[in-house]
């Protein structure tokens, strides 16, 4: 089995022609850099551990084939010995073959059963590991990731990309076993039976390998296009199931099929191209197979004919020989799958070799005990700069202290760098240079759930994931009572929608009746903020869909809950800010004004024109 | 975690999978034509295959032996003539039908995203995108397969094991008749395996698309899985749901292995006994040698066409299942698509019928004139289509009148269904009773497409597409929009920041593009309203995410366009109010007072609490 090959071609299917971000950029073609050797060897630490039982999976099938080519020689066995003896009254032989015959069928039936049923479980763990294994990284890597690999593409790596993989092994490695213990086994018999003709269908072997090879090289490059052209179908599919109100209301249909029609064209033309690769490997094995079988009669032939060789070895060898060249055509399918696996496989390696931008520390440490009673910690921004991979300064070196338990307000216009801050906080991202300190720990050395403990950010974005409304409320603890539950959703109003739904807290948000405002989603994105019970809270512009009892409620829950914790909240309406103990004005990446409200808004500044302007904007 | 609802309501009554399979046809019909013929080409190939041993015999018991070397060379030509045209045939076959069949899957592919389009935004409310998603991927490459592999060689096999055993009782009966023994036992389980294999078989798929849900929202949901660090119960969550795959794939294999271990066991039993009753002829004189040769060479060709039905039927049952999850979701009705009707105004023919038959025209109807201008909620009553019997409707009896010229402001608790009011308009969601008219024309006597161009919507989330940012603002416009507008709508939205974007208008936004802020986003949104200068505006909560010196400079902008509109928008701020001349009360599914932002500050305690946030007003029970 050669290895796949892993240098990184970009390919000539350009699914999303794009005149931003440069050729350069890996994240354009859905092609990642990945290292060379990281294929075969993401495939090698996925069987790996299965050693053991491929061993003994591979051993069966080994048995089963011995079981099932016994056929012939039985054949050859009856023809030559037992109806000779059986003339001579000999019943014995015969018998014999009556025997062998039975227990082969039998032994080959029970073999394959524990074969079927051995290989499926190696098969669904090498699964479950690999999509546990995407899933899992996929989760880890940083959110900086997640803002260029687009959601469909990371989709497709684990629903098309993963289906490529299941079919190479629930298929096609039996295919290749099959294939190969054939081979052996039949070019043993033949051998065996007649050194010449074996050697004949030996000698046939190698045009059929240079076959392979071709093929091989051919079909690898049309199945990397095709990887890549499905998933330029699942983006667009996915973008417009997930859009479809806008898609509706904006009669996008007929120019979305357009647009997906040729999409789905590239994808069918490259699957078409990978049939007919097929189509042009089996026309050629068929070939050098039957043409091989001729000869090998031929010759056979005339030898019985000239009497060195027996009729019955003949027969024998004639029905070997259509047998060896049967799995060719396994062979081909395998090689199919095999290069539709190892397209897959790549772009699966790709993306396991991505490393977090936000790596898990090494050796995480701990915060230290809290001080006194007060659940709030220091934050401390010591010396941090900010700035993209791909160049741009969004915050340049700033120093900032909070002290435990202050709420602070950060304003200022869209783009400031408000919530590029609070990531950085977050620890969405980590900053260029400098360091974010939590009560004196970096933040880089806090392990993820000591991390949450600490510091949880709610966003606007309120998604809700499958499941019941207690569900999504449970993520902020997951070991919440539902009387904890309760009290987070009562405490930020929440409570009454959310008994008045079909099933209450039971209710599943994708089910009948379920369906929850975008306001109610915020609402629920707080308790669950406020059930996660952290040090830091976070809001950046968690109120935008509420409205103003909406949101005066969550700021009285605030009020209360938020006491002694430290609070950063993002947020352009300006009622915020009552509460706030702090306000930071920010303008392109600066901290321009720090003070308290009263200070700030009797002052001449941007902050006491944004007041004005917000306090006339209530009327 | 959750299944789709489809799957839970899926029907009982077991349909036969060449039922289901046959709805096929349609898709299949087009490339019919090469289908049969690469089936004929591959009967005809397997068949040649079938002469082969026939050849072998007659070259054993005729010039072999005879010693007639002339005529050994003769039957090597004739095997080698019979590989190369086996060869050619198989390769014909595929030759044939490959361009077809990803023609085929493409057309299905293309033909479940166009009706998923236009299915009501209801149905999408409910499915799982992973579950549409899953149909469209994996169940689609089933049906592929399917019809490359088992359609043909179920037929294939089938002929080709009809001849070979012709061939062998022409050679043999007593033989013939032995070889046949184990097909009744043969058939029989294989009938019980079908049944069986499906239930799981559907249940895999189902559950591949619950999975493909959860890697959908891991990934859409990142932001917060990473806020509050909950990566790893997700993973959690995950691997259960996998685990569970694993459990219903091995039940799978296992009922596999059986039927195998089966067709594997009992054909080999009856040539066992083949050979044993050949071998006592042969040894009584009864049969020639090259007949036996011949008989069982056939014999074990036909091996492969048996052993092979048991994972052609498997397929073939994968394949069924796949096409009724396929058509579980082509069989929902789309949204109706009126007929565009000859201009002329007045009442037109609704082609919704399902609807047409519950509406209830009031009493007082629809007069002519001024009155009937602008738009129009005629006792409105609005329930989801999957709300349990007997709950509240979300809108009870609704009515509203936006003067030509005039923007409303609809304001209301949260949750109140405002949103749910503004989607009746360009017809997201059907009205269930009652009815919305624009300048006194009905909605649904206007094509979905006619009564789109007219209203524009900027939702609340707004979403952007893969696309630049001028095409993105562009799609709010018909085709002749040009620069000009595209300008003046970035103007009123106030998103002057395109233009410091790295190609300006030309910059590609959405999932694969620059990423922009909620602000930015929704002010594009915005300007996709605006673009198209329509008749009808409906913004719901347009400026949430703005600073407050961008609302302003917004507000004063989209003043002015607003002067000539008649325009709803949904409010939750003064600031937004005042955009419009007038205000809307939604409470408890009615309209419950309606006149200037100041005139209900004094007049409405419920107003006045949502507007100020006053804590005097006491919570209204039922909200």
């Amino acid at each position: 089995m050669t290895a796949p090959t892993t240098s990184v071609t970009p390919s000539d299917d350009d699914s999303t022609p794009r005149p931003q971000g440069g050729a350069g950029d890996p994240f354009d073609r859905d092609v990642l850099p990945t290292p060379p050797g990281a294929t075969a060897a993401l495939l090698r630490s996925l069987l790996a551990p299965m050693r053991a039982r491929v061993a003994v999976t591979t051993l069966l099938l080994l048995l089963q084939q011995a079981a099932v080519q016994a056929g012939p020689l039985l054949v050859a066995y009856a023809i030559d010995r037992a109806v000779p003896a059986f003339r001579r009254d000999d019943h014995g032989p015969l018998i014999a073959v009556a025997v062998g015959y039975l227990l082969s069928a039998a032994a080959s039936g029970a073999l394959q059963y524990a074969f079927i049923t051995a290989s499926a479980r190696v098969n669904q763990d090498v699964l479950l590991d690999l999509r546990g294994r995407i899933f899992r990284h996929a989760q880890a890597l940083s959110i900086d990731f997640h803002e260029r690999y687009t959601s469909g593409r990371l989709i497709s790596r684990s629903t098309t990309d993963v289906e490529s993989l299941r079919e190479l092994l629930s298929e096609g490695l039996q295919e290749l076993v099959t294939v190969i213990l054939s081979f052996v086994y039949i070019s043993a018999m033949l051998l065996w039976l007649d050194l010449g003709l074996g050697a004949v269908a030996v000698a046939s072997f190698v045009p059929l390998y240079l076959l392979v090879r071709l093929y091989q090289r051919r079909a690898g490059e049309v199945y990397r296009v095709r990887s890549t052209a499905i998933a330029a179908v699942i983006v667009k599919f996915v973008e417009t199931m997930n859009g479809i109100r806008p898609v509706r209301a904006f009669r996008r249909e007929d120019a979305n099929d357009a647009e997906f029609r040729v999409l789905n064209r590239r994808h069918e033309r490259s699957n078409g191209d990978a049939l007919l690769e097929m189509a042009r490997y089996v026309v050629g094995s068929r070939l050098v197979a039957n043409t091989a079988v001729a000869l090998i009669v031929l010759w056979g032939a005339y030898r019985v004919a000239d009497g060195s060789l027996e009729l019955g070895v003949l027969a024998a060898a004639v029905l070997y020989l259509r047998r060896l060249y049967d799995p060719i055509d396994r062979l081909g399918m395998f090689l199919n799958s095999y290069q539709s696996a190892a397209a897959s496989l790549e772009k699966i390696a790709g993306l396991l070799a991505q490393t977090p931008s936000v790596p898990e520390p090494s050796a995480p440490r701990e915060l230290p005990p809290l001080k006194g009673d007060m659940p709030g910690r220091e934050v401390v921004f010591d010396g941090v700069r900010f700035a993209y991979r791909t160049g741009g300064e969004v915050l340049p070196r700033f120093d900032l202290t909070l002290p435990a338990g202050q709420t602070v307000a950060v304003v200022g216009t869209t783009g400031a760098g408000k919530s590029t801050l609070a990531k950085l906080l977050a620890r969405f991202y980590d900053p260029t240079e400098g360091r974010v300190l939590l009560d004196g720990v970096d933040l880089r050395e806090l392990a993820t759930p000591e991390l949450r403990r600490g510091v949880v950010m709610v966003t606007q974005e309120a998604f809700l994931f499958s499941g019941s409304v207690a569900d999504n409320i449970a993520l902020g603890r997951p070991d919440a009572t539902r009387e904890e539950i309760e009290r987070a959703a009562k405490a930020i109003g929440a409570h009454e929608f959310i008994s008045a739904l079909p099933d209450g807290y039971d209710t599943d948000v994708r089910r009948r009746g379920g369906r929850i405002s975008a306001g109610q989603r915020q609402l629920v994105a707080f308790a669950r903020a406020l059930l996660a019970d952290p040090a830091v809270l976070i809001l950046d512009e968690a109120t935008s869909s509420l409205d103003i009892p909406g949101e005066r409620a969550v700021q009285r829950a605030m009020a209360t809950v938020l006491q002694g914790r430290t609070a950063v909240v993002i947020a352009h309406r300006l009622s915020t800010v009552e509460i706030a103990d702090r306000v930071l004005v920010m303008e392109h990446g600066r901290i321009v004004e720090d003070g308290s409200p009263a200070k700030l808004v009797a002052g001449r500044g941007r902050f006491s024109d944004l007041h004005r302007a917000w306090r006339d904007s209530l009327v | 975690m959750s299944t789709t609802p489809a799957t839970a309501a899926r029907e009982t009554d077991p349909r036969s999978a060449v039922r289901t399979l046959l709805r096929l046809w349609p898709y299949v019909r087009p490339v019919r034509v090469r289908l049969f013929t690469a089936a004929g080409v591959a009967v005809v190939a397997s068949c040649v295959g079938l002469v082969i041993p026939l050849v072998l015999k007659w070259m054993v018991d005729g010039p072999v032996a005879d010693r007639d070397p002339a005529g050994v060379w003769l039957g090597a030509l004739y095997l080698l003539l019979l590989g190369l045209t086996e060869a050619l045939l198989f390769g014909l076959r595929r030759w044939l039908v490959a361009r077809p069949l990803s023609h085929v899957e493409a057309e299905m592919r293309a033909g479940l995203y166009r009706h998923l389009q236009r299915l009501p935004v209801a149905f999408h409310d409910r499915w799982a995108s992973g579950q549409l998603l899953s149909r469209g991927t994996t169940d689609l490459m089933l049906l592929r397969m399917f019809l490359a592999f088992p359609l043909t060689f179920l037929l294939v096999n089938g002929v080709t094991i009809l001849v070979g055993v012709i061939i062998m009782l022409a050679q043999d009966w007593t033989l013939g008749v032995v070889i046949l023994g184990p097909v009744v036992p043969m058939i029989v389980m294989c009938v019980v395996f079908e049944k069986r294999y499906a239930d799981v078989a559907r249940l895999a798929q189902d559950q591949v698309g619950d999975l493909t849900t959860v890697v959908e929202e891991g990934v859409l949901g990142i932001r917060i899985i990473k806020g509050f660090g909950r990566h790893r119960s997700q993973a959690r969550a995950f691997r259960e749901l996998s685990a569970t795959l694993r459990g219903t794939e091995l039940r799978k294999a296992r009922l596999l292995a059986a039927i195998w271990a089966v067709i594997v066991t009992l054909p080999e039993v009856a040539i066992g006994a083949a050979l044993v009753v050949g071998a006592v002829q042969v040894a009584d004189g009864e049969l020639s040698a090259g007949t036996l040769v011949a008989f069982l060479s056939t014999a074990l060709a036909l091996r492969w066409p048996v052993e092979s039905i048991g994972f052609l039927l498997a397929m073939s049952q994968e394949a069924a299942t796949a096409t009724e999850r396929y058509f579980e979701v082509m069989d929902e009705l789309p949204e109706s698509t009126t007929p565009v009707a000859v201009a002329g105004g007045g009442m037109r023919k609704d082609a919704g019928a399902a609807v047409a038959a519950e509406v209830t025209v009031p009493a007082d109807g629809a007069s002519k004139g001024a009155d009937a201008g602008g738009i129009r909620f005629e006792s409105v009553s609005f329930r989801y289509p999957d709300a349990p019997p007997g709950s509240p409707p979300v809108l009870d009896r609704v009515d509203l009148h936006i003067r030509p010229g005039e923007s409303l402001a609809l304001v209301g608790a949260t949750g109140s269904g405002k949103t749910t009011l503004t989607a009746l308009v360009p017809r997201l969601h059907e009205v269930t009773e009652g009815r919305i008219t624009l300048d006194g024309e009905d909605i649904r006597a206007m094509s979905r497409a006619e009564l789109r161009a007219k209203v524009a919507v900027a939702f609340e989330e707004p979403t952007l597409f893969s696309a630049s940012v001028g095409e993105n603002v562009l799609m709010g416009a018909g085709p002749d929009a040009g620069p000009d507008d595209l300008d003046r709508a970035l103007a009123v939205a106030q998103a002057d920041f395109v233009h410091a974007l790295p190609q300006g208008t030309a910059t590609q936004v959405g999932e694969q593009g620059h990423s922009l802020s909620g602000g930015q986003r929704q002010r594009l949104a915005l300007a996709r309203a605006v673009v198209g200068r329509p008749r009808f505006l409906v913004l719901d909560d347009p400026l949430s995410a703005l600073d407050v010196h961008t609302e302003a400079a917004v507000e004063a902008a989209l003043r002015q366009v607003l002067a000539d509109t008649t325009a709803l928008i949904v409010a939750h701020r003064p600031s937004t109010v005042l955009l419009a001349d007038r205000v809307a009360l939604l409470s408890g599914g009615r309209i419950t007072a309606v006149g200037t932002h100041h005139e209900l500050l004094r007049t409405n305690a419920e107003y006045a609490h949502l507007m100020s946030g006053a804590e005097e007003y006491q919570e209204d029970p039922t909200r």
